[in-house]
Order: structure tokens, then sequence, then C-alpha cells
């Protein structure tokens, strides 16, 4: 902990504000009446209620679906994208490649929906393709803005990692899609599973995108919170965001017990390859 | 020589050579910089390939389309614009309509420029607000233990990686009559005789305040961070040894050298706070006129595409210079792609 008692007041200020929000809403889901705001009684009805709720069940089904497809898309391309920023060297258009994959980590929402949704209308009415708006659109357009979530967390290890490595096995005879494979890869991977992540749950998550690229019957989980929300509050909502915030919690705890495992062993690994080489 | 020497050897002395831009421990090597695959042609040309024209299509294709989108006008459709280029078979001849109706549109009515304008204050103050509340949390992580920094860290994240809708829809709770919040702060402010009449919070711009501020703090908080982690705490010490009062020490010293993590995470909440669409819908009220909203409306509520793609084109336009600036200190961060 810090030693002056501003900060410490500060970083308690801070997560309080952070999670403040978040424990009203978790007690919430659990009061016996239709209220956000008056104590009433503990219940578990708005559980039942959000399992018996068939709409919000099938939404959330083609969310996850989308999500998921994206997110393996966006990894792909996030990480050729990454690859590229960091270990191509100068290549004609990089400047305007460098715009293009960090603009949208900006990018105003409405603005990427509006173009998305207008680039999918003309291309209908010119090769006929994609036939109206549906789940497909959706996560094209998905993949287009994630995929320069992944490539920044990419890059940013790749450019921490040196290439020295890499090298060494080129001047070894591997060749370049091995070095890849053999090489870089394993090195990158816990920044290919943290983009996967990251995509995936920007994915689940967005409501702006989907809502201009989707069509009638592709209603995500996200578009239903927002109208349901817009009517007013329902404890049902504040169910399912403690079913999320219970289930991100997990994944976090899961993901940093195997971060810091492979901590440990790369730190041994090391030590031990100190130990035989001198 | 093993391999794994060999690998040593080069990691040692390779990196030298990368940095001044030599090759010294193999003439075969390519130059420095360019990296492992700048010798391999066909698997070069596709790993670039394929990103660059993904982006190309879906990202800068959109927008010329949202351009000539603009230029046309409203008609009863499907889609529902005037087509720009009409090639007339009988005479061979392709004739090009441009209208400029919905950009002039924009001026003729002030809910626009309100909207813009508004827009901009209400990402400003909240990027200040971020500002305020993140600095004093990075700063104390930066400073905090070594062990205590990753689950602090954290901390700071987790919320993040919840859903963005649900902790907007947080604070409809508890901005609202009856809510913790403004229950709490109409009693202080009515206890202290403040006010006569207890104020009304959710549907206001106060509340679009807090909400940007709310969910777009951890993007202030983890480049500041990062910079401030960074920083040579002997310069600290130094000053303090010299006599120099903490405050000083920090206005003269940690400030000026946190200025590219404060200027990122600026960025990171200021642009995307401008074209914000679910915090002013769901808390702002009708009172709050942003941009994000208008857009969303004209392309929704009034089915008018040509001037929702002049509305866009004009925010794209406040927009550019700050994007520009964001890319500048982005390439800085990240080293400027050199491996």
């Amino acid at each position: 902990m810090p030693r002056s008692w501003f900060l410490r007041f500060g970083l308690l200020f801070g997560l309080v504000f952070l999670y403040g929000p978040i424990a009203m809403l978790i007690f919430f889901s659990f009061n016996d009446i239709r209220s956000v705001t008056v104590w009433s009684g503990f219940s578990l009805r708005w559980y039942g209620e959000l399992f018996n709720n068939q709409q919000l069940l099938s939404a959330a089904w083609l969310s996850l679906r989308v999500a998921f497809i994206s997110a393996c898309g966006a990894v792909v391309l996030g990480t050729m994208a990454g690859l590229l920023m960091a270990r191509f060297g100068p290549f004609r258009g990089r400047a305007l490649f460098a715009g293009m994959i960090s603009a949208p980590l900006v990018m105003p929402e409405v603005i990427l929906g509006l173009s998305l949704l207008l680039l999918f209308v003309s291309l209908e009415q010119l090769i006929g393709w994609p036939q109206g708006r549906s789940m497909t659109t959706i996560i094209l357009a998905h993949i287009t803005f994630t995929m320069a979530f992944v490539a920044v967390v990419v890059q940013s290890r790749l450019v921490s990692l040196d290439a020295s490595l890499e090298e060494a096995a080129m001047d070894l005879g591997a060749r370049p899609a091995k070095v890849f494979f053999v090489i870089t890869l394993p090195i990158i991977a816990p920044a290919i599973v943290s983009g996967w992540l990251l995509a995936f749950t920007l994915s689940l998550d967005d409501l702006v995108i989907a809502s201009f690229v989707s069509g009638p019957g592709s209603t995500t989980l996200p578009m239903i919170v927002f109208s349901s929300v817009r009517l007013g509050v329902s404890p049902q909502i504040n169910a399912l965001a403690t079913i999320v915030v219970l289930i991100v919690a997990i994944g976090i705890l899961i993901a940093g017990i195997l971060n810091h495992r492979a901590e440990k062993t790369r730190a041994r690994d090391e030590q031990m390859a100190q130990q035989n080489g001198g | 020589m093993g391999l794994v020497e060999k690998a040593a050897d080069i990691a040692e002395h390779g990196t030298d050579g990368a940095r001044t831009g030599a090759a010294p421990v193999a003439a075969s090597r390519p130059p420095a910089g360019l990296g492992f695959l700048g010798r391999f042609r066909p698997g070069r040309g596709l790993v670039l390939a394929v990103p660059y024209f993904w982006l190309l299509f879906f990202f800068l294709v959109p927008f010329v389309i949202v351009l000539k989108i603009a230029l046309s006008e409203t008609t009863i459709a499907i889609p529902p614009y005037t087509p720009m280029f009409e090639w007339d078979p009988d005479t061979l001849q392709l004739s090009i309509d441009i209208k400029f109706g919905s950009f002039s549109y924009l001026f003729t009515d002030n809910l626009y420029i309100l909207a813009y304008l508004n827009s901009l204050w209400i990402a400003f103050i909240s990027t200040i607000l971020c500002l305020l509340i993140g600095y004093p949390v990075a700063y104390a992580i930066a400073k905090a233990e070594p062990s205590w920094r990753a689950p602090l860290l954290m901390l700071v994240i987790l919320p993040f990686w919840t859903s963005f809708l649900i902790r907007v829809y947080a604070w409809i709770g508890l901005l609202g009559n009856g809510g913790l919040v403004t229950e709490t702060v109409n009693t202080v402010l009515m206890g202290l005789g403040l006010i006569a009449e207890p104020l009304q919070i959710l549907y206001t711009p106060t509340a679009a305040y807090i909400g940007i501020t709310y969910s777009y703090l951890p993007f202030m908080i983890l480049p500041l961070y990062a910079t401030l982690e960074k920083m040579d705490n002997t310069l600290l010490e130094a000053a303090s040894d010299l006599g120099c009062p903490p405050w000083r020490a920090f206005l003269t010293i940690t400030l000026p050298l946190s200025l590219p993590g404060i200027l990122a995470g600026s960025l990171l909440v200021f642009i995307p706070a401008t074209g914000e669409f679910v915090i002013p819908e769901l808390l702002g009220g009708p009172d709050t006129l942003m941009i994000g909203k208008v857009l969303w409306a004209e392309f929704f509520n009034n089915r008018d595409w040509p001037v929702a793609s002049a509305v866009a084109i004009a925010l794209l336009l406040f927009l550019v210079v700050p994007i520009m600036l964001f890319q500048q200190v982005q390439g800085q961060q990240q080293g400027g792609g050199k491996g």
C-alpha cells in the first residue's frame, strides 16, 4: 500500500466508485419486490423469471454464438495485423494500415455501425450479397472492430519480445512458417488468449453496432436488455447482471491462477537455463 | 555450439546490432528491423494482404459510402436515398448527381450545431473527471509494493469485463428518485440549507457526466499507470534530498513525466465519449443533447439516411485531429513497431 494518506484515500475512492454500483446491482437482484431502490425481502423470483424469459434466452444464445465466431475471426486477423505492425519493418502503405488498425479503438460506435450498415446495403444492391441483415452481418462487423483490439494486444507483446530468437532460428535454417509456429506462436500465446477473450467480451457487449447491422430475425442480448431498460428498471436485468459478474469473476480468477503458475514455471526454467549455461 | 547457446549468443549481440541498425552476427541476416518475415516473400505477402484488404474493405470503403450517401437525397425507396450515379443505356451517358442538401440542412437547424458543441463539452468535462479520479488511483497502484500491483490492477480492469450496458443501467437505480446517491446528496445539501427542494439527478446532463466517467474510467487509469510505473523513482528521491516538498516534486517531476499517459488516457476517453449514444440515452434524458443521439434518431426514427450520414461525416471531421493525435501517441507507445 502507498504510504501517503491522500493516495490511499484516492485509491479507495476510485475502487468504491467502480464497485459500488455493481454491488448495489447484485444486492437488489435478490429483492422481493419490483424495485431497485427499496428493499423488501430476500427472494430468487427474478432469477426464476429470467430463466423463463424465452426471448431473452434465445437472444443470449445468439449473442454467444456471434461472440464466439467473431472472436475466432478477430484473433486470426488481429494476430496477422499485430505481426505486420511489429515484425514487418517498413512496407508500402504502412502508415495507412497503422491508421486503419488503431482508429477502431476510439472511433465512436455510431459511426462504425452506420458505415458498416451502408456498406452491406450497397453490397446487396451491387452483387446481391449479403441478403438482408442477419447474424452474418453482425459477425462481419464485430470481427472488423474487435480485430483492432487483438492487434494491439499481440503487437505490444511482440514489441516487448526480442526478435533475435526468431532471427536465430532463421539463421539456423528454419523456414518463416516454422519459425512462426515453433517460436513466435508459443511466446505470444498468452497475448492471443487475452485477445480472444477481449474480442469475445466486446462482441457480447456491443449494442450500437449490432443495432445498425442486425436484421429482424437477429436480436442480440444487449438489444433486448436495452429495450427493456428503456421501459424502466427491472430486477430481472439485475439478476442477469449478477450472473454476468459471477462468470467474469470466476473466469478472471482462473486466468489469474494459470498466469501465476505459468510465471513460476518460466522463472524456474530461466533459472535452470542460467545454471546450465553458466 | 548447441542451439541454445547459439540463440543466447545472438540474443546478446544481436540486440545491439538491431538498435544501431547494423547486422554484426551473420552476413546472411536480413537488415535489422526488417524482421524475420522480411526474407520470405510468399508468406509475407499473404500475412500482409489478408488483414490489409479486410480493413480496406470493411473499414475504409464504408466511409466512402457514407460520404456518397451524405451527398444524396432522401427518397421513399429501398434503400431510402437517391442514387449518385445513373447509367442511361439509351444515350450511353453516366450522370452524376451530387446534392449538398443534407450538409446544408445541418446548418439550417440550430439543433445540430448545439448537439456537436454539447457533445464536445460533455466529453471534455467527463475526461477531466476521469483524470481527477483516475490519476490518484493509477499513482497509488504504481507506488504500491510490487506484490500488490497486479491484484489492484486486476480490480481496476475487472468491471471493464462485465457488460457496459449493465454498468450504465446500475446508475439508473442509484440516481433515480429514491436512489441511494440522489437521496444522500439531497439529504446532505438540504441539511446544510444549500437547496430548498430535492435535486433531480437522473435524466439531467449531470447523470450523463457520471455515467461517462464511470464507464470510461479504466481507459484513463491503464495508460496513466503504464507511464507512472516506468517512472524513475530516484528523481523523486533526489528532489527530496535537496529539500523539495512532496507536492512540489509532484508538480515539477511526476506530472510532466506522466504527460504521455495523461494524453493517451484523455484521448481514449474523449474521442469515444463525444459520439456516445447509450449513456446520454439512458441517463441523460431528453435535456442532454448529444450528437450520437441525434444520429441515432435521424437513422432509426426519421429514417433519413442521407442526413444521418452527413451527421456522421461532420462528427468525423470534429474528431480527425484528436484521432490523429491518438495514433501518434499509440505509435510512440508501441515503439514504432521495430522488432
